[in-house]
């Protein structure tokens, strides 16, 4: 490890001083480094931006997202209508674009939330009563870490066919293992600390004690992960969708209409590029947010 | 170090054995069987068929059949392609996912820990922003929005490289698949060997080497360099595993005969045998892969301990 420098004039010197002076609490600490990243700031409004967007966006626009329009067959960007063009069936690229962020968005969001609550119980609970099921429970992660995954969710997705609940659970399922690893971890060097203690000398019980006091004291590393795993769960629904397996027709995902765009790029290079360019900038943002968001919470982790 | 291994051996054969049962019985719990075609089969040519490969029997007794069969190194034969194994279909098609594989870890390694040693050595300057930049977006950008922008660009647009096909693993048709496939190796290569790096450069022995007077190109190369470049090592593991999910796309959009291309259709076509030999071979090579990594980082780190 290397010395902690607290030079006069440097970040942390300044913050450790401040700190005796006003008594911030690590969380805002941790939001007043957050705000001074730029490129996590960025990635937060164009999110928050995209968010409204796909909420609020199709809407506005004046075609739906299944609509055909026999007469916009590949209509170029800006012509009849059609602000970013028209696909093979001229159903308005703008709608289905908007759509399927949203679609992205969701998926991304709700598995999130899946692997989320998976990972957190099983490493709190791992991690907190230790022993032989802390064993056990860590030996089913390792085993399923050395599983080809990917093959598996396409094993789903032709073994139950694709419906959109499926790709929820099965893509929430596959991300959880990281999760509890680091749950667990954190719940270890929990678990000896006084509070803890005190909760247990107090006669509280076990599962109160993991709910209450364990995973409240363990969000910060949590949300960063949290994070990092939206943008990758959308890489994987979208992985899906690519070879066919996900989200199916008319319904539209960022994956299926980069994979539609593909197979008509030489005709209609829009079809690929927009698509590709909203799936770009939907990960950066959530990228650099999570990046921002751990060198916010936990600065030696670089 | 025989220990070691043998324990992780140990290990690998019920998570191999895992694999195999989970696989197993998806597949069959899968609507549809491989005999479905356009033209339905009489009823007793069906039940000859199944007869044929042992699918008449409940399902606990082909389950048990399959895995002494596997047991025994014999996969069984293809439901689709007549008259072939799966371990024929399988040695057919393994060698452009290898080729594809191997080249682009290759160029990845290279040309990851060059840009994250350079960045590492002008830390916060225009290279460093550079290479960090190029990083981040090899992260963003998954393969199946750079496969199609490339065949757009370089084979559409410039013509200058062919955007699909074997043709006997000629060079110019490598060139973008490989590209492909090593771009988001390269961006996670470069960052780790860029954070080791910069960490391995401020410890003291590096300060000892420069204080004899060592030249600053030797101290790079010959001290600080294979300690930087330890974590590699142990991304091995999932780089192989990124490597196998980005041929399946790779695969499809470059048409080109590799194993990734041939689960995908073999899944949809309910080509149990073909699906279950491919999943554990896949299962294998992770394990043995992880193994390898592991090993070659305690022979590497003599600070590491195998127990």
């Amino acid at each position: 490890m290397k010395a902690p420098i607290l030079a006069p004039g440097s970040r942390a010197g300044a913050q450790v001083m401040e700190k005796a002076v006003k008594g911030r609490s690590l969380w805002d600490d941790a939001r007043r480094r957050l705000f001074r990243n730029w490129a996590a700031v960025t990635g937060m409004v164009v999110l928050v931006v995209l968010v409204v967007v796909a909420l609020i966006g199709p809407h506005l626009v004046p075609f739906s997202y299944d609509q055909i329009n026999k007469n916009d067959v590949w209509a170029p960007p800006l012509t009849g209508g059609h602000l970013l063009g028209a696909d093979s069936l001229g159903r308005d690229l703008l709608a289905r674009l908007l759509m399927g962020l949203r679609v992205s968005l969701a998926i991304g969001l709700v598995a999130t939330v899946v692997s989320l609550v998976i990972g957190v119980l099983w490493g709190a609970i791992a991690g907190y009563v230790g022993g032989a099921l802390d064993e056990l429970m860590m030996r089913v992660v390792d085993v399923l870490y050395s599983l080809p995954f990917i093959f598996f969710v396409i094993l789903m997705m032709v073994t139950f066919g694709s419906n959109i609940i499926l790709i929820f659970v099965a893509i929430g399922a596959v991300e959880w293992l990281t999760m509890s690893r680091i749950v667990r971890g954190q719940t270890l060097g929990l678990k000896h600390k006084e509070f803890v203690e005190a909760a247990r000398a107090a006669g509280l019980n076990q599962g109160s004690i993991i709910t209450k006091h364990i995973i409240p004291n363990l969000l910060g590393p949590v949300v960063v992960y949290v994070t990092l795993t939206i943008p990758a769960v959308i890489l994987a629904e979208s992985f899906l969708s690519f070879l066919g397996l996900g989200v199916q027709p008319p319904m539209a995902s960022l994956g299926s209409l980069i994979a539609n765009g593909a197979q008509d790029m030489e005709l209609a290079p829009w079809l690929l590029i927009f698509p590709s360019l909203v799936m770009i900038v939907t990960l950066m943002s959530f990228n650099f947010i999570g990046d921002g968001l751990r060198d916010a919470i936990d600065p030696q982790d670089r | 170090m025989l220990r070691f291994i043998g324990r992780r051996l140990l290990v690998a054969i019920p998570t191999l054995f895992l694999v195999v049962t989970v696989a197993f019985f998806m597949m069959r719990a899968a609507p549809g069987s491989p005999f479905d075609s356009d033209r339905k089969l009489a009823p007793e040519i069906e039940r000859n068929v199944m007869a044929k490969y042992g699918m008449d029997k409940p399902i606990g007794e082909q389950y048990f059949n399959y895995i002494k069969g596997v047991v025994q190194g014999d996969f069984g034969p293809s439901l689709k392609y007549q008259d072939k194994s799966v371990l024929e279909i399988l040695q057919e098609n393994y060698k452009v996912s290898l080729v594809l594989g191997l080249s682009a870890i290759l160029i990845a390694s290279i040309v990851g820990v060059t840009l994250g040693v350079l960045a590492a050595l002008r830390q916060n300057g225009l290279i460093d922003y550079g290479v960090m930049g190029v990083a981040i977006l090899g992260v963003c950008i998954p393969t199946f929005v750079t496969a199609p922008l490339l065949v757009l660009l370089f084979g559409s647009q410039l013509q200058i490289l062919p955007s699909g096909g074997w043709n006997g693993g000629a060079l110019a048709n490598l060139i973008l698949p490989v590209t492909v496939l090593a771009l988001p190796q390269i961006a996670i290569i470069s960052r780790l060997t860029r954070a080791g790096m910069i960490e391995v450069l401020r410890s003291n022995y590096v300060r000892t080497a420069r204080a004899k007077g060592l030249p600053e190109h030797r101290i790079v190369a010959k001290h600080a360099l294979r300690a930087a470049i330890l974590p590699l090592v142990s991304y091995l593991g999932p780089a192989c595993a990124g490597l196998l999910t980005g041929s399946l796309v790779v695969e499809k959009i470059f048409n080109l005969p590799g194993l990734g291309k041939f689960f995908v259709i073999s899944a949809l076509q309910r080509d149990y045998t073909v699906v279950m030999g491919m999943v554990i071979f896949y299962a294998a090579l992770i394990l043995v892969l992880n193994l390898i990594a592991d090993l070659l980082y305690a022979v590497l780190d003599p600070r590491v301990r195998l127990s």
